[in-house]
């Protein structure tokens, strides 16, 4: 029997803390993506002018946007469970009757929710530079699901791990975001020297882009099925870390 | 008796390697008034903090109402409310949600005039849409009674929850907490105060170095252990208590106008009547004559210091 009370009572907890910083949430990575169409599009555009026959400026959309799911994502749910460990109120958390799964449903749900939501608001400001084609709608929206709550599922470990503020940030801005921009964001791999092209199937930000951008243009630097076995993988090896973390009460419990 | 919460042989030794438990046995009873004693790390909050599931006991097991607490633990925590010692509270929040919110998290579906009647009777009504960063320390403490309240538990730990709250407002916290007892509602309570412990509770438990080294009903506490005084209120000053006296467990007070006699009111004599008639003979005179109590601080300072 789940405590399904308690899944929307924390569920809709996060989501009018999202509410409330509505303006930090949306307004920065909108404008910072309307800078990357500026700042990319335009003036690296201007030489490149084409990607396996698509301009630069829209080869670059689905990148933008993976780029600001992750980022999103991996904030927010760590956030949003490290700050009652913080403040403390993590004791009403422990001491209800709730299962860890129903507690990662609230929190990473709430996180995905809204990633989700940037994710598209941030396609919907892409379209005002450059002209979009989805040729699988279904495809792109599976792909914008799946990476919001794998990355919303990692955030909420790095949440968990995180004693301070330092830890908070120092996985985003040492790993994920270099991870991104060597990901393909805004070139694809083929572009590379061979050698470094080996040295980029090791991440895994690849595999997600490019799934991602083929669902778009069906232009895909891996074939799509590694790219969705790959995301599956980082879900259930998130999933699996997430249960020993309540298993144990690691980091929540003394 | 009937338990409402058994705990077996319950240890606890944190990570750093502190014993904070150590085979702690314990039965409350179904809607009494539970106060647990004991000096600063004593292992009190440790304890709450077992039962309500915030640490993990290294070992031992509890039951509530018949469910363990681990196998069993949405049974037993959604009996349990909790007002934990350190202020922890959401900032941004407003009273309403973060009240509501609990009600959520433990399962229960809306109850708006149930929220108000806590919020009410916790003199928060006024400030239910304040955010909580906006209120004063005693108030947010309120809070998270109410917050505990929100879910309508059986039972109910306060881990010093008069810490803080000014006097007038403790008063009407007990009503809250005599009004809860009266609806079958049974509270453990931790305090430093210990006029509150005597004044409110059924039982007291002693615990000191994460050991329970006494439980009894209050009153055979202080029957058992009490020490009565009797003060005689001389009518000149006494330099010294002459030697005719020395068999008494006497004592000087007030620059030498009070004699003070401690007794045992266990024992069957208690020496009065000769102490009187010693006095006497003394040609010590006085003009008035009380007797007092020990206190349960008193009680309790005197355990604690024995090996
Ligand atoms: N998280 C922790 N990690 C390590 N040791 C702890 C932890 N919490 C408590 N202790 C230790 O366990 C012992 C019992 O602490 P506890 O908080 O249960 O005492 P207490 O009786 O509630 O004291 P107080 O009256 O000061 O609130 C203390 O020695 C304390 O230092
Ligand atoms: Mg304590």
């Amino acid at each position: 029997m789940m405590n399904h009370r308690a899944v929307r009572a924390i569920y809709l907890f996060e989501m009018a803390r999202t509410m409330r910083t509505l303006l930090q949430s949306v307004v920065s990575p909108v404008l910072s993506t309307s800078l990357y169409f500026v700042v990319f599009g335009a003036a690296i555009g201007s030489r490149i002018t084409q990607i396996e026959g698509v301009s630069y400026g829209t080869f670059i959309v689905p990148g933008l946007v993976m780029l600001s799911i992750l980022t999103q994502s991996i904030s927010n749910a760590s956030f949003g469970i490290y700050f009652p460990k913080f403040t403390g109120t993590i004791y009403e958390l422990l001491s209800a009757p709730v299962s860890f799964f129903e507690v990662v449903l609230g929190y990473v749900g709430a996180a995905a929710t809204k990633s989700i939501i940037l994710g598209l608001i941030i396609l919907a400001t892409a379209g005002l530079f450059v002209p979009l084609h989805i040729l699988h709608p279904v495809w792109m929206l599976s792909f914008l699901v799946l990476t919001s709550v794998t990355f919303s599922l990692f955030g909420f470990i790095i949440g968990i791990w995180a004693d301070g503020f330092e830890k908070l940030q120092v996985i985003p801005l040492l790993v994920v975001t270099p991870l991104t921009f060597l990901g393909g964001s805004f070139y694809s791999i083929s572009m590379l020297p061979p050698g470094w092209q080996t040295v980029a199937l090791f991440n895994p930000v690849v595999y997600l882009i490019s799934g991602f951008r083929w669902s778009f243009y069906e232009i895909s630097d891996v074939g799509i099925g590694t790219s969705i076995g790959v995301t599956l993988g980082f879900l259930v090896a998130c999933m699996a870390m997430v249960w020993w973390i309540f298993r144990t009460g690691y980091r929540l419990k003394s | 008796m009937a338990s409402i919460i058994s705990i077996a042989d319950l240890s606890k030794t944190y990570g750093s390697g502190r014993k904070a438990l150590d085979g702690i046995n314990l039965e409350i009873a179904r809607g009494e008034i539970f106060a647990l004693l004991g000096p600063n790390g004593a292992g009190k909050t440790t304890l709450i903090s077992i039962i309500c599931g915030i640490a993990n006991a290294t070992s031992g097991k509890v039951t509530v109402d018949g469910h363990d607490i681990v196998t069993d633990y949405r049974a037993a925590r959604s009996m349990i409310g909790l007002v934990p010692q350190e202020l922890h509270t959401d900032a941004f929040e407003s009273v309403w949600d973060t009240v509501s919110f609990s009600r959520g998290l433990f399962g229960k579906p809306k109850n708006p005039a149930h929220i108000e009647k806590v919020l009410r009777d916790l003199s928060l009504w006024d400030r239910k849409d304040s955010k909580i960063m906006t209120l004063s320390g005693g108030m947010k403490r309120r809070v998270m009674i109410a917050k505990a309240l929100s879910h309508e538990p059986q039972i109910l730990f306060l881990d010093e929850p008069t810490a803080g709250v000014d006097v007038e407002l403790r008063k009407g916290m007990w009503e809250v907490v005599r009004a809860l007892q009266a609806s079958g509602v049974t509270i453990i309570l931790t305090t430093h105060y210990i006029e509150e412990a005597e004044e409110m509770a059924d039982r007291v438990g002693v615990i000191n170095n994460g050991e329970i080294i006494l439980v009894e009903e209050k009153s055979a506490l202080m029957q058992k252990l009490g020490k009565k005084r009797l003060k005689l209120h001389l009518s000149g000053k006494l330099a010294a208590i002459p030697d005719s006296l020395g068999g008494y467990d006497l004592s000087l007070g007030e620059d030498g106008q009070q004699l003070v006699y401690t007794y045992d009111t266990k024992s069957e004599r208690t020496g009065i009547t000769s102490l009187l008639s010693d006095v006497r003979a003394a040609g010590i005179k006085f003009h008035d004559l009380d007797t007092s109590q020990s206190s349960l601080e008193e009680i309790f300072v005197s355990l604690v210091r024995e090996p």
